[in-house]
């Protein structure tokens, strides 16, 4: 297209841009993970001892993103928060905090990945193997899945009983090498290494033992339900 | 014959009832998508505000529709005018980016300099960027994990990028009254085109207009 006198046409400098700019997403998007495990690996110890917390306002390295999917959730402490272990079971419970650490613990170092693609790579996890708990409550015949809930009044998540006993699933009470803080679901959330992080529910309030997988938070919002991770 | 002295306050069309509209529906659509991904990135923000659902799908549809104006707009004539003049550099855009001197007004500009070409190419191209790395992660079932990952690398750059640009656009719009006037009315003061875009304001001046004669 020719413009009015005056203005020579040059070259569509422009439209090389859009087009050259759609290369490089192109190119980052299929080796941007690999881009991006660098920088974590080289970043990341930096960026988890930056006093500023300058550096995590770019996207540098793997960072958590933290998720709430309700108005503003409660603080639980050591003093008032309850794990009520309930349903198809022979034995239900009731743990405090302080029960929960004097049970074994077991620790795992393994990744967090969210189905969106955003990842976390070695994240050290410590907890109570969810079987143990299961094993305790003596889940009757007719069990075949568990559910969790969340005492931010809404988020609910379920796998199969199967899965649940995996040695990788555990009720998480150390993250990062020390607490689970309250953002990251603290004082115990779930986390199960084989599933996309929208599995590892956070502020877990209850484990119910039910017949069948039920839908959660986000199964009904599109995410499948057996959210274990497929590269 | 001697040119007829100019009266301070003529006016000059700059920009059309079309496209004044493309430009602010795209601009109401833009910052509806920076606010809410900032909640979305920020993990103390994304706590305070919660939702997550809900800001998510806000974020998803604005940036869904934000090539919609754009498109439209292909319907205007003035619009396609003003696309093509964007798309084309000229050897002096080039000597006008190097030079230090550039708002001196000896480079003579057409209606768009090349700092608003290039502004224009680089938001328009991370837009589509942003768009199809967006795809990629709120339809998990379209690409596989390496590439969502991938996808959630660029989005997030692509996305500091284009923050940069608007920011830097706001900027300038700031430092500038009678260019906000022209995106608000369509019109500028021919004092101010001459000064800022010599090459349009020739080629547009064809002589007094309708306020003149009033005045």
């Amino acid at each position: 297209m020719s413009e009015e006198g005056g203005e020579p046409a040059g070259a569509p400098v422009g439209r090389r841009t859009v087009l050259g700019l759609l290369a490089l997403g192109g190119a980052g998007i299929v080796g941007g993970s690999w881009v991006q495990n660098g920088l974590a690996r080289l970043l990341g110890p930096i960026e988890a001892r930056d006093p500023t917390g300058l550096i995590a306002l770019f996207p540098l390295g793997d960072v958590f993103r933290f998720y709430s999917v309700t108005g503003s959730v409660p603080t639980k402490t050591a003093a008032t928060y309850r794990l009520t272990v309930s349903g198809l079971v022979a034995r239900p419970a009731t743990y405090t905090l302080p029960d929960l650490q004097a049970m074994p613990q077991t620790a795992l170092v393994s990744d967090f990945h969210c189905i969106t693609g955003w990842q976390v790579l070695d994240v050290h996890w410590a907890g109570v193997p969810l079987s143990a708990l299961l094993d305790r409550a003596e889940p009757s015949a007719e069990a075949t899945a568990v559910r969790f809930r969340s005492f931010d009044g809404t988020y609910t998540e379920s796998m199969t009983l199967s899965r649940a006993r995996r040695r990788d699933v555990i009720v998480a009470l150390q993250l990062l090498g020390g607490p689970v803080s309250h953002d990251h679901g603290g004082p115990v959330r779930i986390y199960a290494a084989s599933m996309y992080g929208y599995k590892s529910t956070k502020w877990l309030s209850g484990i119910e033992l039910t017949r069948g997988e039920v839908p959660g938070y986000w199964e009904h919002r599109g995410y499948p339900l057996d959210g274990t991770i497929k590269n | 014959m001697t040119p007829p002295t100019v009266p301070a306050r003529r006016n000059l069309d700059r920009f059309s009832r079309a496209e004044r509209a493309v430009h602010w529906i795209t601009a109401t659509l833009m910052i509806v998508c920076i606010v809410t991904a900032a909640v979305l990135y920020n993990g103390s923000l994304s706590i305070k505000v919660g939702h997550r659902h809900v800001v998510e799908l806000i974020h998803v549809y604005a940036g869904f529709a934000l090539p919609a104006p754009m498109l439209l707009g292909l319907a205007s004539a003035a619009y396609r005018a003003d696309l093509a003049r964007l798309n084309r550099f000229s050897p002096s855009d080039w000597r006008w980016l190097r030079s230090r001197t550039r708002r001196d007004g000896l480079i003579r500009v057409g209606k768009f300099n090349a700092g608003q070409k290039l502004n224009a190419a680089l938001t328009a191209g991370a837009t589509l960027v942003l768009l199809g790395s967006g795809l990629l992660m709120f339809y998990p079932g379209l690409a596989r994990l390496s590439w969502r990952t991938g996808a959630t690398f660029v989005h997030d750059w692509f996305a500091l990028a284009v923050g940069v640009l608007v920011l830097g656009h706001i900027a300038y719009a700031i430092k500038d009254r009678e260019a906000r006037r022209g995106m608000r009315t369509g019109r500028v003061s021919a004092s101010w085109a001459r000064a800022e875009h010599a090459a349009w304001a020739e080629d547009v001046d064809v002589g007094p207009d309708q306020d003149d004669k009033r005045a």
